[in-house]
């Protein structure tokens, strides 16, 4: 089981036909994933990888070719028209890889998000996948992960795959993986991430990875205590930024008293969350976890 | 990006932000020019220019107290510039380096009947551009927020359709004003929101906004911060850069791609993905190491881009070894490998260098750095590679 995608996904590719879309759709497809269509804007009609039909617009992808999910790959400039034209096309899941979207931009889509049925994923994130599913939407490595039971939600991409890494190499396989994204305006945050785990019977465990920066962990740990039975492991990183930087991530940033790794282990703490020491160690904490749940 | 107190003056004059104007000096030569213009009687405030806050109550390096001073006559405010200028300032927000002032601003100084705060932000939660707005200007304003926080005003403005006239109105009205300071007020936000809006700005603050005793509202001081992302659509922001308010070693990164921030510590980190080297940095904290910097290579790092990462790295006189760790993933390790391979030939590594290499082609990568004759050490886990590095760099 998973949330958000599995076998019946059909996705578009939007900017399909530029180096990053050309490259991860071949992966993806080579992972299993249902790619029905792409769209790039002029080059409708022509075929990519030699089966799949590009389009000019999202509209078409919808109309001729069913397509129920998209994955962004457009540069910052273009990228949040792109997610608004996914939304009016009627896509349920948008899932925007694009690093660099202005914050302008994206409290905009935001707003039009709120008052549509699309679900995005990101931007500035690796995407999601679903093992059991053969459904990967984004670019992470395939191989490392395995079908399972263990959700993993994070903001995160390498620090992502170091952790799936982990969980797979100790027999702990993966309902869905979902990378939330580096940004300060994201579409999905923690907290809707874990409600969706909470509520998949195919999901036992959740694993959530943090970062400096807003107050996302905090919100989520509030809800795990109240409301979520399962085992849940975490880790946050930037114990060790100064204050005031941006640490790559645009929203990895602690302002003030605002944004701390301390203060977010603290309430993930008190939440009852085991939270990692370190990031070498975060499937051991979960195992342990899991084994004082058994006992 | 930021920019200097005088800068984001000149922009809310363009926006119809009431402040006080004033003029610059870079050099002691440009002094006496700067001041001519003002009164002969009346005080005048010199400020030190640089990116960063508390420089009222800061030192210079060479004792000299104060980044902000009130001058009684235009010899006092040159005498007062001219120890400004080319001294470094102090303060709690500069960390113990300080940095060096080289612009000097002077105002006319102002009477000041009433202090409040404004300031323009994203508020996080909501995604949304808030305005907080406050009678307690002139304070820190995160101690007003805990201290009194019925006294902090948030009005959420929709993106789509921008700030409205009644929004400002309100502020204007839960602030207390009253009669013809109304529209002033509600002027006032309404320009600055627009600053805000068309020049993608992180966040514009004015603490203090004052009111005078003849009645007119305007910003004191000045604070205008650019959200990086939105800087390619910005060509006048890019050009107010002050390069000298930078880390050279940082600059220098951002010319090739690299995601450089500059630390304390001796040991450095070269990293792929943001979130691992923020990881990265904490696992060296946590085995008693101190990380030397931040450095984010990104997901398709080049031989050249190695190279130069590691030549930043090692311009560091700081660093007592160095720590790679790798998670391909679109990246692959051989790519990464040859690297190493390629910078350590360009550049000479004295120090110790633990490498830890997992994902795509990891026995390629392992099986190249083996047979390269280098001098590092592999690691497999991170855990063991942090913990090598922090013993190598110790001795």
């Amino acid at each position: 089981m998973s949330i958000l995608v599995d076998k019946d996904t059909r996705l578009v590719v939007q900017g399909i036909t530029g180096n990053a879309g050309m490259f991860h759709t071949e992966q993806c497809l080579a992972y299993g994933t249902n790619i029905v269509a792409g769209v790039t804007p002029g080059k409708g009609g022509q075929k990519c990888l030699e089966k799949i039909p590009v389009v000019n617009t999202v509209h078409e992808a919808v109309k001729e070719h069913g397509a129920n999910a998209s994955v962004i790959f457009v540069p910052p400039p273009f990228a949040a028209d792109s997610i608004l034209e996914a939304i009016d096309a009627g896509i349920a899941l948008v899932v925007c890889i694009t690093e660099g979207i202005p914050i302008r931009d994206m409290e905009k889509v935001k707003t039009v998000l709120e008052k549509s049925s699309t679900r995005l994923i990101g931007p500035n994130c690796p995407g999601i996948i679903t093992p059991e599913g053969k459904c990967k939407i984004g670019i992470m490595p395939g191989y490392i992960h395995r079908p399972g039971t263990v959700g993993v939600v994070s903001r995160s991409g390498t620090l992502t795959y170091e952790a799936v890494w982990q969980l797979t190499q100790l027999g702990l396989g993966q309902s869905t993986c979902i990378g939330i994204g580096g940004d300060p305006i994201v579409g999905t945050t923690h907290l809707d991430a874990i409600k969706l785990f909470n509520e998949d019977p195919g999901t036992e465990a959740i694993i959530m990875i943090g970062e400096i920066g807003g107050d996302n962990e905090e919100r989520a740990a509030a809800y795990i205590k109240e409301h979520v039975k399962k085992p849940v492991a975490a880790f946050i990183a930037g114990m060790t930024a100064p204050e005031g930087r941006r640490m790559g991530h645009a929203g990895a940033i602690v302002s003030g008293s605002s944004g701390s790794a301390s203060a977010k282990i603290k309430a993930l703490t008190e939440a009852g969350i085991a939270v990692a020491p370190t990031p070498s160690s975060i499937g051991e904490t979960l195992a342990k976890l899991l084994s004082t749940y058994k006992a | 990006m930021n920019i200097h107190e005088h800068q984001a003056k000149e922009l809310f004059a363009d926006y119809g932000v009431p402040c006080q104007s004033g003029k610059i000096a870079a050099t002691r030569e440009e002094i006496a020019g700067a001041l001519v213009d003002f009164p002969d009687t009346g005080k005048i405030v010199v400020k030190s220019q640089i990116h960063a806050g508390g420089r009222g109550k800061g030192t210079f390096l060479d004792g000299y107290k104060g980044g902000v001073k009130l001058a009684s006559s235009k010899k006092e405010a040159a005498e007062i510039a001219e120890k400004m200028l080319g001294n470094t300032l102090v303060t709690q927000q500069t960390g113990p380096a300080g940095r060096q002032v080289q612009t000097v601003y002077f105002t006319e100084a102002t009477d000041i009947k009433k202090e409040y705060y404004l300031a323009i932000l994203l508020d996080r939660a909501t995604s949304k551009p808030v305005v907080i707005a406050s009678t307690e200007g002139g304070m820190d304003i995160e101690k007003v927020a805990e201290e009194l926080p019925d006294k902090i005003i948030r009005t959420f403005i929709d993106p789509t359709i921008g700030i409205q006239g009644f929004q400002a109105r309100q502020i204007a009205f839960a602030l207390g004003f009253e009669g013809d300071q109304i529209k002033q007020m509600t002027k006032l936000v309404m320009n600055l929101y627009r600053l805000f809006d068309e020049k993608d700005c992180a966040m514009v603050e004015i603490n203090p906004l004052i009111v005078t005793p003849e009645g007119h509202i305007m910003a004191l001081d000045a604070k205008v911060s650019f959200d990086d992302n939105a800087l390619f659509r910005q060509p006048e922001i890019r050009n107010l850069r002050d390069l000298n308010e930078e880390d050279p070693k940082e600059i220098e990164a951002s010319k090739h791609g690299l995601n450089y921030i500059a630390l304390d510590g001796n040991i450095a980190c070269l990293v792929n993905g943001a979130g691992l080297a923020m990881a990265t940095m904490d696992i060296i904290k946590y085995f008693g190491g101190s990380p030397a910097n931040f450095l984010d290579v990104g997901g398709s790092a080049n031989e050249e881009q190695v190279t130069h990462a590691f030549k930043i790295i090692l311009s560091d006189p700081n660093v007592k070894g160095i720590l790679v760790n790798i998670f391909g993933g679109i990246m692959k390790c051989d790519i990464i490998a040859n690297g190493i391979i390629a910078a350590a030939k360009s550049v000479s590594i004295k120090v110790p260098l633990v490498v830890r290499l997992e994902g795509t082609n990891v026995e390629m990568g392992k099986k190249l750095l083996q047979e390269s004759g280098l001098s590092l050490v592999a690691a497999d886990s991170l855990a063991e590679a942090a913990e090598k590095i922090v013993q190598l760099a110790s001795k």
